[in-house]
């Protein structure tokens, strides 16, 4: 799960972490006021989750209360595109507003879990304010890594090398190992997935300041943080995948083509996207149906096909283990009665109980296209989707 | 031979009782596997399917000798069933549950460290030997016993591969389901070094997907040490970055998560890649061929 910049300034600052002094706003007359508050130049910056929120125009410099208000309404209500949306953007509600920092120097920071060593990994590099990817690929010698062991938490020696890793001096060195530490506690005590600082900043006084910081959660660990659980912004989120977790479809994920895809495992729901590629067609989503012993979540997934307008065919593809192959047919059947299914169907059925789901599917009398393997379902979907019936 | 699980596996079902646990358990004992013992703490002394539970694991592996234990424990309490069974001296454990935090399995790999326990999972459908033994949830029938190995993330593309393999009259010595999480007890290299070693694997079936660098380390395996032959498929080319993909560790979050740097590693270590998901019991056939 995703949080905001300001929402995670909030939870650093409780941990001990210096962050700018500022507010987060939801229409341009707060802007202004938080502005006035504040006194000086400030920095609006658009609460989107999404990074390149700079170079799209999402953040903006401003000198008095009256521009804050005009650089506030200029993104409030509005969709930003960075080069991490889409080409929809996500939409913009709130604005941080933010005492802008005399900054002499941007250094990265950052902690996730490694999966080669399956430990909590600090990262730390002087190239700040860059994407990280960018720096490993040109410079890789500029970051640094220290693997934590959970034993014993995070040392002050780790937090030594790091800091003169980044070329720090004299009271920063320990500033910085005091932060660091801090850090640390914060992803363990909320289960992060990502806790980057980007950039930290040297201020021109040599104070460290959080200038960026961005707070990933593990969603499986979600269940002991309801105080994180109520940070969620669903506004950010795709519309299509809010709808299919409200219908309890909770591995759904959209895409750029026109075939509806209905998949038993993540592994064989990627494997049918990419075949449907292979034979010529894109897939408008992934959708895992996991493991069910009734029929609602199949006939909820049929409500996704319908609901989304790009849909042109239907491929089913179940290889039943844990879900047994009646259950799915029966879910299929149910859905033909409660709905006008507009849409070609191809249904490749395997696995667990498959002779009872084809008998349920026969004897139902439904129109459907019958798919005798894997290829053969990707193959028909894909010639189904372009209007080809025969 | 097979690798893992056999004959003499004596297997210990962790959470028995529960429905989930009841289920594949008489899945696993109706395929011919010896299920020696179940644990739920709190109905020790009771019975459960005929086999006989235990509140604790190390008073089920006394009284019963198991020696393997399959695990359906829900996510709160799996890490902690995974620690008690390597605290036993387990020396195999498979873990079925979905959804464990990635902190709590950071411990149990700390844990691991200098112990004897083989982990495999979590989040994987288990092991399976054809005709010997069946430790997980995967489909029974569409196993058949033979020489080719086979190893993947993913539970349900596997048994698509495997029905492929067996309906070309393609046998498996074992298959084993590493799991789709981002921290699995065991990664492709564990299982390759064991089928390397494995006298009766002629061949390997590799099944991974986007996320992490296990193919990567794979890849520089093959090219290192194995003498076998690595049929290779990666699903998710089609996959957006920055989107999960299902399981916890099917998420791009950088240039090598992606499914073409995965393929493009283990083609240059040698290994044969399967066109499409649809033709790799196909491919492994024509590798076999070739031997």
């Amino acid at each position: 799960m995703k949080i905001h910049e300001y929402q995670a300034k909030a939870l650093l600052a409780q941990y001990g972490i210096p962050v700018p002094r500022g507010k987060v706003a939801s229409t341009p007359a707060e802007a202004r006021e938080i502005a006035a508050q504040i006194g000086s130049k400030v920095v609006i910056k658009a609460q989107v989750h999404a990074g390149g929120r700079g170079k799209a125009g999402g953040i903006k410099t401003v000198n008095s209360p009256a521009e804050a208000e005009k650089a506030a309404s200029q993104l409030i209500g509005t969709r930003l595109v960075t080069h991490q949306t889409g080409s929809e953007g996500v939409p913009v509600s709130k604005v941080l507003v933010e005492e802008a920092s005399d900054v002499a120097r941007e250094i990265y920071l950052s902690i996730l879990v490694d999966g080669s060593s399956r430990l909590p990994v600090m990262m730390a590099s002087e190239a700040g304010g860059m994407e990280i990817e960018e720096v490993a690929q040109a410079s890789p010698e500029k970051i640094f890594r220290s693997h934590i062991d959970p034993a014993i938490g995070f040392q002050p020696f780790q937090g030594r090398k790091l800091a003169y890793g980044m070329n720090l001096d004299g009271g920063q060195v320990g500033e910085a190992t005091r932060l660091m530490t801090s850090l640390y506690k914060l992803f363990i005590d909320k289960d992060c997935s990502l806790a980057e600082i980007n950039p930290l900043v040297v201020t021109a006084e040599g104070k460290l300041l959080a200038l960026d910081a961005k707070l990933n959660f593990d969603d499986n660990a979600l269940y002991r943080h309801k105080d994180i659980q109520e940070l969620q912004d669903k506004e950010q989120e795709e519309p299509l995948e809010i709808q299919a977790r409200d219908w309890g479809i909770n591995n759904y994920v959209k895409m750029d083509g026109d075939i509806g895809c209905m998949v038993n495992g993540a592994g064989l729901a990627m494997a049918v996207n990419d075949l449907i590629q292979y034979c010529g067609g894109r897939a408008a989503n992934f959708l895992d149906i996991g493991t069910l012993n009734n029929t609602g979540r199949v006939v909820n997934s049929f409500k996704m096909f319908i609901a989304d307008p790009r849909i042109k065919a239907v491929l089913v593809n179940i290889f039943g283990g844990m879900a047994r192959v009646d259950v799915i047919a029966k879910g299929i059947v149910e859905a033909y009665q409660q709905m006008n299914i507009p849409f070609p169907i191809v249904i490749r059925l395997a696995g667990t109980n498959l002779e009872e789901g084809q008998r349920i599917l026969a004897e139902s009398g439904i129109s459907f296209i019958q798919a005798e393997d894997f290829y053969d379902g990707a193959h028909k979907v894909v010639k189904a989707a372009k209007g080809v019936t025969k | 031979m097979s690798i893992l699980v056999d004959e003499n596996t004596k297997l210990l079902v962790q959470g028995i009782t529960g429905s989930e646990g009841s289920f594949h358990t008489q899945r696993c004992i109706e395929y011919g596997t010896k299920v020696v013992a179940g644990v739920t703490p709190g109905k020790g002394g009771s019975q459960h399917l005929g086999v006989p539970v235990f509140n604790t694991v190390e008073k089920a592996m006394a009284e019963t000798g198991a020696n393997a234990s399959l695990m359906f424990v829900p996510p709160a309490f799996a890490a902690d069933g995974i620690l008690e069974a390597i605290d036993a001296g387990m020396s195999l454990v498979v873990c079925i549950t979905e959804g464990i935090p990635v902190l709590d399995m950071v411990k149990v790999h700390r844990y691991l460290k200098g112990k004897s326990t083989r982990l495999i999972g979590p989040n994987c459908p288990g092991v399976m030997s054809p005709g010997k033994c069946k430790a997980g949830i995967m489909v029974g029938e569409i196993h058949l016993s033979g020489n080719v190995g086979v190893v993947s993330r993913s539970g349900t593309l596997t048994y698509d591969v495997v029905s492929q393999l067996t309906s070309l009259g393609i046998g498996q010595s074992t298959c084993v389901g590493i799991g789709g999480d981002a921290l699995p007890g065991s990664t492709f290299v564990d299982i390759l070094e064991l089928f390397e070693a494995d006298q009766d694997t002629k061949a390997v079936v590799l099944i991974g997907e986007i996320g992490g660098t296990m193919e990567q380390e794979a890849a520089e395996f093959i090219s290192r040490k194995m003498t076998k032959p690595v049929v290779a498929f990666v699903a998710g080319s089609t996959a957006p970055p920055g989107k999960r993909m299902g399981h916890a560790g099917a998420i791009i979050t950088g240039s090598a998560g992606k499914a073409s740097e995965k393929i493009k590693a283990l083609s240059q270590a040698g290994a044969i890649i399967a066109p499409n998901p649809a033709e790799i019991g196909l491919t492994t056939k024509k590798v076999l061929e070739s031997l």
